[in-house]
C-alpha cells in the first residue's frame, strides 16, 4: 500500500512538473489558431532565429562529439597523471551557472576584455556575433557527450584494443573498427541529449548574444523578446516549436535506448 | 522562408567550419540601434519607415535592427563591444558613460536639437481599474499595505526617472530636504516586492503576472498598457508633480567610422525629428517635439507641473549622489527586507 502511494506521488509530481508545462505551451500556441502560428514562424526574424539555433546546435554537436570522444578515449583507455582532475574539469559546466560561463567569454573576448581590443582591431567579432553564441553553447553542453561514454568505455575494459594493437592495427583502425562499434548507441544518445540542451540554452547565450533580431537571436532569446513585446501568441508558437524539436530529439533517444535495451544517460 | 540555395550554402559553411569566423559581409547596409526597454513598439514602426526615407535621400538598401533592454545594461553591452551604430537610451548619463570611454564625442548632446532628445515622456502611476487603493499622489504610495512595482535603478533608466520623480516631489514638500527625500524613498522601496532589471519586465510583472497595486511607469508604457492591454483593467493616475524625462539619442562615432555607416546613422537620427517620425512618436505614446504632432495628440498628454533633471543638478551630479556604488540608493535599498 505504502509503495503504491509512493509511486502515485512520484507520478503526480512528474505530471505536474514535467507534463503540465508542455501541455500549457502547446495549448497556448494552438489557442491563437494555426494561422497565427504560421504567421509568427514565417516572420523573417523568426526564420533567422530558427536557422541560427539549428546552426549553433550543429556546430556545438560536431565539436563536442569530436572532443568528447577524444576525452573519453584518453581517460578510459590510457593511464596518465591527473586523470581524475580531467574528469572533474569535464563536469565543471554542469555545476557552473550558465550566466557565469557567458560572463567568462565576455571577460576574455569583450571590448574591455583581455583579447577584445586586439580582436576588434583586426575586425574579428567574437561576442555579440555567431562565434560567441557558439562558444557559450559548446561550453554549456560539453559534458553531455563525454558523460555517458565514460562508464560505458570503462566497463568494456582495454582487452579488445590491446588485442587489436597486438594484431598490428593502428590508432585510427582500432578506433574505427574496435572501439566505435561498441559504443555507438551510447555515443548517439549522448549526441541527442547534447542537441536538446544546445537548442534550448538561454543563460550563457543571453550574456554574449546582444539579442540582435535577425542576427544573433536564437529561439530561446526570441521567445523572451516576443513575450516582452506583448506578443504572447507568437512567443508560445515559437516555444511550441522549440519544445517539439526537443521532444523529437528525446523520442529519437528513447527509441535508440529501446533498441539497445538498456537505460543510458549521464549521471 | 529562404530558398534552397541559402540552405545548401549554410550547409557548406557548416561543413567547412567557416561559420566560426564572424560573417561581417552583408548584401546590404545594416544599422543597429541599441535602445532601452519600452521603445520596442516605437522603433518597430520607425525602423520600418526609415529605409524608404533613406532611399529617397539617395541611400542604398538598408535594414535597421533595434535591440531592447534595461538602459544601463544596454550601455554596458555597447561598452563590451556590441556594434551599435546609434544608441537611443533612457537617460543622458548612460550615453555619457560611453563618451567617457571615447566611443563617441563628449559634445554628443549638442549635435542634435533639443539636447538630442527627439521625444520626451514623464513618470505616472498605473493602478488597477477604479483605483481601489485610492492612490492619487506620491504621498499615498507609502501608506501601509500598498505594493509598488518599479524596476531596479541600477540597471533600468526608467527606474531612475521613477526614483528621481519621487525624490523631486519629496524635496518640494514643506520642510523638504535631502534627508526627508531619502527617508521618503527608503519607505517607498520597502514596499517594492520585486525589482525587475528593465521597465518592460516591471510592466509584465504588474500587467501579466498581476503583482502589486501600483506600477511606477513611463507615461508611454502606462498608455500602452492601458490602451492596448486592457482599457478595462487599468487606470492612469497623474501625480501633482512629476519629472520631465528626456531620453536622448546619439551616433556612436567609433562604430560608424569603423563600419562606414555614419551617413545613414546620422540620417536615421535626423529622421526622428521629421514630421513623419514625430507622428509615430505621438502614436506610440511618447510626447513629440514637433508642434503639429503635439497638436494632433494633445488630448493624450495632459499638462502637469514637471521639473527637469537640471533642477536636481544635472545627470553627472545625480548619478554620483544617487546611483553610484555607495550612493543614496545603496543606503536606501537593502535586498531581502
Amino acid at each position: 500500500m505504502q509503495r503504491r502511494l509512493l509511486i502515485l506521488a512520484a507520478a503526480l509530481i512528474a505530471v505536474l512538473m514535467l507534463v503540465l508545462p508542455l501541455v500549457v505551451v502547446f495549448t497556448e500556441a494552438l489557442s491563437a489558431g494555426p494561422g497565427r502560428i504560421v504567421e509568427a514562424l514565417s516572420d523573417p526574424d523568426a526564420q533567422a532565429a530558427i536557422w541560427l539555433t539549428i546552426e549553433v546546435a550543429a556546430i556545438s554537436l560536431t565539436v563536442n562529439t569530436i572532443f568528447g570522444l577524444a576525452a573519453a578515449w584518453c581517460i578510459t583507455k590510457h593511464d596518465f597523471p591527473l586523470r581524475g582532475l580531467l574528469v572533474t574539469l569535464i563536469e565543471l559546466p554542469l555545476s557552473v551557472s550558465p550566466v557565469v560561463s557567458g560572463l567568462v567569454w565576455m571577460l576574455v573576448f569583450g571590448a574591455q576584455g583581455w583579447l577584445g581590443p586586439w580582436l576588434r582591431g583586426h575586425g574579428i567579432g567574437i561576442v555579440f556575433a555567431l562565434p560567441g553564441v557558439v562558444l557559450a553553447t559548446i561550453f554549456v553542453t560539453f559534458p553531455f557527450v563525454v558523460r555517458p561514454l565514460l562508464p560505458l568505455m570503462q566497463s568494456q575494459g582495454r582487452e579488445q584494443e590491446e588485442a587489436a594493437a597486438l594484431l598490428g592495427a593502428g590508432l585510427w583502425r582500432t578506433l574505427w573498427h574496435v572501439t566505435l562499434p561498441e559504443i555507438r548507441w551510447g555515443l548517439l544518445s549522448g549526441i541527442l541529449l547534447c542537441n536538446a540542451r544546445a537548442m534550448g540554452e538561454f543563460g550563457a547565450v543571453a550574456v554574449v548574444s546582444g539579442h540582435i533580431p535577425g542576427a544573433t537571436e536564437t529561439m530561446p532569446l526570441r521567445i523572451e523578446a516576443l513575450y516582452n513585446d506583448f506578443q504572447g501568441a507568437a512567443a508560445f508558437a515559437m516555444a511550441a516549436l522549440l519544445a517539439a524539436l526537443a521532444l523529437l530529439t528525446l523520442a529519437a533517444k528513447a527509441f535508440l535506448e529501446a533498441r539497445t535495451g538498456r537505460l543510458a544517460g549521464p549521471g | 522562408m529562404t530558398a534552397a540555395p541559402a540552405l545548401t550554402r549554410r550547409g557548406l559553411a557548416l561543413a567547412l567550419g567557416i561559420s566560426l569566423v564572424s560573417r561581417t559581409a552583408h548584401a546590404q547596409t545594416t544599422l543597429l540601434n541599441v535602445s532601452y526597454d519600452p521603445t520596442r513598439e516605437l522603433y518597430r514602426d520607425v525602423d520600418k519607415a526609415f529605409p524608404a526615407v533613406w532611399a529617397g535621400q539617395g541611400g542604398d538598401a538598408l535594414t535597421v535592427r533595434s535591440t531592447h533592454g534595461g538602459s544601463g545594461a544596454q550601455a554596458r553591452a555597447v561598452l563590451d563591444g556590441l556594434q551599435a551604430d546609434v544608441v537611443t537610451l533612457a537617460l543622458a548619463s548612460d550615453i555619457d558613460a560611453l563618451a567617457e570611454r571615447k566611443l563617441l564625442a563628449r559634445d554628443w548632446q549638442s549635435r542634435l536639437p533639443h539636447n538630442a532628445t527627439p521625444y520626451t515622456s514623464t513618470i505616472v502611476f498605473l493602478v488597477r481599474k477604479g483605483n481601489p487603493k485610492r492612490l492619487l499622489d506620491w504621498a499615498d504610495l507609502i501608506r501601509p499595505g500598498v505594493a509598488i512595482i518599479t524596476p531596479n535603478p541600477k540597471t533600468s533608466g526608467g527606474a531612475r526617472w521613477n526614483y528621481l520623480a519621487a525624490w523631486g516631489w519629496a524635496l518640494r514638500q514643506p520642510g523638504g530636504s535631502d534627508a526627508t527625500a531619502e527617508a521618503f524613498l527608503g519607505k517607498l522601496f520597502k514596499q517594492v516586492p520585486v525589482l525587475d532589471s528593465g521597465a518592460r519586465g516591471a510592466t509584465n510583472t504588474f500587467v501579466q503576472r498581476g503583482l502589486g497595486d501600483v506600477l511606477l511607469a513611463w507615461e508611454n508604457e502606462a498608455l500602452l498598457a492601458a490602451d492596448e492591454l486592457g482599457p478595462d483593467k487599468f487606470d492612469i493616475v497623474y501625480p501633482s508633480l512629476s519629472i520631465l524625462a528626456e531620453p536622448p539619442v546619439a551616433v556612436v562615432d567609433s562604430v560608424v567610422d569603423a563600419r562606414g555607416t555614419r551617413r545613414a546613422a546620422e540620417a536615421y537620427l535626423r529622421f526622428l525629428y521629421a514630421p513623419q517620425a514625430q507622428d509615430i512618436v505621438g502614436r506610440r505614446h511618447f510626447r513629440p517635439r514637433d508642434a503639429a504632432a503635439q497638436a494632433k495628440y494633445a488630448a493624450k498628454f495632459p499638462t502637469l507641473p514637471l521639473f527637469d533633471i537640471a533642477a536636481l543638478g544635472g545627470w553627472t551630479k545625480v548619478q554620483a549622489a544617487h546611483f553610484a556604488d555607495g550612493g543614496a540608493f545603496d543606503r536606501i535599498y537593502t535586498p531581502g527586507k
